[in-house]
């Protein structure tokens, strides 16, 4: 019966594995006239995973009842929410991405296939609760997003992200089970419960190089300073569809599990790990806001503004309370719908001729040839700047304020006064949209699909959002009670 | 007016104009515009006479608990009404001012403007801490906006300056508001104006939030933004930035760091005399010689709200209510003058002085008007500025006769460059031909200048109508400050009144009972 149980509490991913090497099956033998079928296939499996996710997050799902297979795994509100929130991310990037695969001439079905696999790879990184089930869930999602970043073979730049991506990431996971190692051998076992209860009290030396080792390996994923390096060149290189995938969904799982561990594993060592994210926190922020800064290309401003962003996402972990945790969550939700819309508002820039535009020149004065793309735009941009009252202010607030609780008043202070620097960029955006000289490159034809993603994520953003904001944070403070009380 | 939510009106109104503006073309969204902004000056007005003298301290307060982390919660006393008023008259009148000037783009720039007035009529209103500063911080996007899009040649450096300094100002304040919250376990802010915060703690608090309005006010050193944002701004940006975006600056002291931090203020009260001795005389001196009309009038505006500050920082009643006369005054004068620069500005299209003169002949009624705000910007009795001025500097006597007479020497300064401004502009003679050629004002610029010359001369003969909503909440403020207000170097004594008069003739009193 335990089997069945465990079973039953992986539905989602049961169903996002099947499907997966079904729709392989069907690609391999149906060649390129199926491709349609499957995108819509792969889509339709995410949305039935979603399904039967929604439940464990409104349901308020924790401790053993959601653990599956021994503790290797946990179907609790906390990996729910964050599952939401990949889904979700990753059916938007789903529907982008024909139009833009069909010029150049790569839509296969494979793309479907491999971001099917990325998911179900992400679901089980924030449900692990066991190192061994952590690196398969990662290792499943990266080895599905290196294909993905070349996904355009023909093209120098994509098969140079990917290969970057692969390198780097190969290091890092590298890194990552080097620190696991060490941590298996100093407390021997791999289950969180289990390390917890090993390294309770004093943590020794060799355990904590190996909470080090892993903080680094995961901060490579989610892209936090000083791991930083392969982020604008990966985002800048790889096919827009595909950048647009990798600064949300596996962002959520890289930050999910990164708290999982954090606080699951390694809560009771909170000042062991706590200077480490701090300074992570904080390069992140200025480091992302310094380095956009001379940027032309719009791709690699918005690789820089993600690592910017996860600096503001760090410090509501360096609180390390449930309200940190809850603004995190908060934080990410937001981080997806704005990260969304403007990676898709990148993609909706072409020329006449179909061409892709991504630097500044090509968007001067688009507020006055292509006003509702400028417009959204400049909602997003403002949102990102954190600037009230647009709602990407509302997850800075609940991030500085679980700082602030935490008593942590001096990281908020430099955390918020170096958002500023960022907000520089944010509104040089909205400037050469705004004020400058139109140039008129950009046709503003695009997908309905694109549109709706834009305008949506730019309404979801707006002032009207604040009345959501309550109930985002009731499912943020559920998901984030679980994580401490299971 | 029982239950009616009239200030949620007055922020929907402007709100659902702006986004209709958004879609309407240039001759329909001026209409709307027009309209909105009148509907909300009439509201205003109908909140100024329900207003209850002497009433509860909160009037029309509304609560809504909408929002997660922080409530809906609206209120205004007399303090804010006063403001919101301001806020209101000037409206219509930036309207007006643009009806011309602005010819691109005329519905976003409408629907920038409309959402500019729910935002500081919802910084006046807000009575939750948080709701201030969501209020309070969104003005930087239109006016980023107006500034941007509409402004001068060099509008871009001054609209990144204006957004990254006054952004960089608040964001501190943000973090103190955490703190006081969660101190507190509020963020009601006429609950906070009560809270006693640890003394150690205020310092900190009183300069997070110093950070944010010294900024805003414009006080010395930090007001380099001003001259580039008000030289670049569309003439009614500018009217906006210093009749109103100013006094969110004073607004906030008198309302956050007096109240909330009195034992912090007075600790910082030199700080905020020698800025303000600073910046009454370098700004005066800088005002004497500018060659752009606009750069002069900034930084006029600079020294007023320096004798603002330190009128603030005087922990009395004449000190407090100075300033807060001082805000509204220098809100209508010095509107009205950047509304007097637009009117030539739109016929020449420069600012620069020496492109003028004689005005007086060809644009005699211009003149008047012209005269009228600068002797107010003066401080002439009879017009708001005297009233300003005196009060403010009787407040600040009893504290420091030195600042004082620092602070006064300002006035004569004030009168040097506003009589030399006036002298190369409107007198002399005729140098330059199109200048010469200009006509005089017609019946919009009457309508946009009238109603102040009115509000300048009403305020200046009769202030009482608008210190009397004021005067309960300033002694409730007196009173909170008391327990810190240092002690003056006036050391006004009251003497013991003499038995007779002083021309008494002893004897004539009895002699003139035997008739």
């Amino acid at each position: 019966m335990e089997i069945a149980r465990s079973f039953g509490l992986m539905v989602p991913e049961l169903i996002l594995g099947g499907s997966a090497l079904i729709l392989l099956l069907v690609v391999a033998y149906g060649g390129r006239s199926v491709t349609r079928a499957v995108f819509i296939g792969s889509a339709t499996a995410i949305g039935a995973a979603l399904i039967f996710t929604v439940s464990t997050v409104t349901d308020n799902v924790t401790g053993a009842g959601a653990e599956a297979f021994g503790t290797q795994f946990s179907a609790d509100s906390f990996a729910g929410y964050a599952k939401v929130l990949i889904y979700l991310a990753a059916m938007a990037c789903l529907a982008i991405a024909p139009a833009f695969l069909k010029r150049f001439d790569a839509l296969r079905g494979e793309y479907a296939v491999l971001v099917l696999l990325a998911v179900m790879g992400m679901g089980l990184m924030v449900s692990a609760t066991d190192l061994i089930a952590l690196y398969m869930g990662l290792e499943l999602n990266s080895l599905a997003a290196y294909v993905l970043a070349s996904f355009l073979r023909d093209d120098q730049r994509s098969a140079e992200a990917g290969l970057k991506y692969f390198i780097l990431g190969a290091l890092a996971s590298g890194i990552l089970l080097y620190g696991m190692s060490l941590i298996y051998g100093f407390t021997g076992t791999t289950s969180f419960d289990g390390i917890a209860a090993a390294i309770s009290g004093e943590i020794s030396t060799g355990a904590l190089f190996g909470v080090i080792f892993m903080l680094v390996g995961l901060a490579f994923k989610i892209s936090a300073v000083p791991f930083h390096m392969w982020t604008p060149d990966v985002y800048e290189g790889a096919p827009t569809p595909v950048t647009t995938f990798f600064a949300t969904a596996p962002k959520v799982a890289a930050i999910a599990l990164l708290s999982r561990v954090a606080l699951d594993a390694f809560g009771d060592q909170v000042f062991a790990w706590r200077q480490v994210v701090i300074f992570a926190a904080l390069a992140s922020i200025v480091v992302g806001a310094l380095g956009a800064i001379g940027q032309n290309n719009l791709k690699r401003l918005l690789a820089y503004s993600s690592i910017n962003n996860a600096g503001f996402i760090l410090i509501g972990l360096a609180a390390a309370t449930v309200q940190g945790l809850s603004a995190m969550l908060v934080y990410l939700a937001i981080y997806v719908v704005m990260s969304l819309g403007s990676f898709v508002a990148v993609l909706m820039l072409r020329n006449g001729q179909g061409e892709q535009l991504e630097t500044f020149d090509d968007i001067a004065g688009l507020s006055s040839t292509r006003p509702l793309m400028a417009w959204c735009l400049l909602i997003l941009m403002f949102s990102l700047a954190g600037i009230p009252p647009l709602f990407g202010f509302w997850g800075k607030f609940v991030v500085f304020q679980a700082a602030v609780q935490a008593d942590m008043v001096l990281l908020a202070a430099i955390g918020i006064a170096a958002s500023v620097i960022g907000a520089f960029y944010y509104i040089k955006f909205i400037k050469v949209m705004f004020f400058d000289e139109p140039v008129d490159r950009a046709t503003g034809k695009a997908t309905p699909a694109s549109w709706a993603i834009l305008i949506g994520s730019a309404i979801l953003v707006s002032p009207l959002a604040f009345l959501l904001a309550r109930w985002l944070g009731n499912q943020a403070d559920t998901a984030a009670a679980s994580l401490f009380l299971g | 007016m029982d239950g009616f939510p009239i200030l949620s009106v007055m922020l929907l109104v402007p709100l659902l104009a702006g986004l209709a503006c958004f879609f309407l073309a240039s001759s329909e969204a001026r209409i709307v515009a027009l309209l909105a902004t009148l509907i909300n000056l009439g509201l205003g007005i109908v909140l100024w006479i329900n207003y209850e003298i002497g009433g509860p301290q909160w009037q029309f307060t509304e609560r809504g608990d909408v929002f997660a982390g922080f409530q809906y919660a609206l209120g205004i006393d007399g303090i804010a009404l006063m403001l919101i008023v301001l806020s209101v008259f000037l409206m219509p009148i930036c309207i007006l001012a643009s009806w011309e000037a602005i010819q691109k783009r005329v519905g976003e720039y409408m629907a920038a403007f409309l959402l500019m007035e729910v935002l500081m009529i919802g910084v006046f209103a807000a009575q939750d801490l948080f709701l201030f500063y969501i209020f309070f911080e969104a003005g930087l996007i239109p006016m980023y906006l107006i500034i941007g899009i509409w402004g001068g040649t060099d509008r871009i450096y001054a609209s990144f300056k204006f957004f990254l300094y006054t952004l960089f100002g608040s964001v501190l304040m943000l973090i103190a508001m955490f703190w006081m919250a969660n101190e507190a376990g509020t963020s009601d802010i006429p609950t906070l104006m009560q809270y006693d915060f640890p003394a150690g703690a205020q310092t900190w608090l009183w300069l997070a939030f110093f950070a944010s309005f010294a900024v805003k006010m414009p006080m010395f050193p930090f007001h380099t933004w001003l001259p580039a944002a008000h030289v670049q701004a569309p003439t009614a940006g500018s009217v906006i930035l210093a009749g109103v975006l100013l006094k969110l600056g004073g607004y906030g002291f008198i309302r956050f760091s007096l109240p909330m931090f009195p034992e912090a203020s007075a600790q910082f009260m030199w700080l905020v005399f020698i800025l303000s001795c600073i910046a009454v005389v370098y700004a005066s001196l800088v005002a004497l010689v500018q060659e752009d009309m606009k750069k002069l009038i900034a930084y006029s505006s600079v020294a007023h709200m320096a004798i603002v500050t330190a009128g603030l920082f005087a922990f009395n009643i004449q000190g407090l209510e100075g300033a807060m006369i001082m805000m509204l005054s220098h809100g209508l004068v010095s509107g009205a003058l950047f509304l007097c620069v637009g009117i030539i500005y739109d016929r020449l299209h420069t600012r620069d002085i020496s492109r003028y003169g004689g005005l007086a002949i060809n644009m005699p009624k211009y003149a008047i008007f012209f005269l009228l705000f600068t002797m107010a910007s003066i401080g002439l009795p009879g017009t708001s500025g005297f009233v300003a001025e005196f009060l403010s500097l009787a407040g600040i006597y009893e504290i420091s006769s030195d600042v004082t007479l620092i602070l006064t020497t300002g006035i004569i300064l004030g009168a040097g460059y506003m009589l030399y401004l006036y002298r190369r502009v409107v007198f002399g003679a005729q140098v330059n031909e199109d200048a010469a050629a200009m006509r005089d004002m017609n019946a919009r610029e009457w309508f946009m200048l009238a109603p102040v010359a009115a509000a300048v001369l009403w305020m200046g003969v009769y202030p009482e109508s608008f210190l009397a909503p004021m005067r309960s909440d300033i002694a409730a403020l007196e009173a909170r400050v008391a327990r810190a207000a240092p002690q003056g170097d006036a050391a006004l004594a009251a003497g013991t009144p003499r038995e007779h008069e002083a021309n008494y003739i002893s004897g004539e009193h009895a002699s003139g009972g035997a008739h």
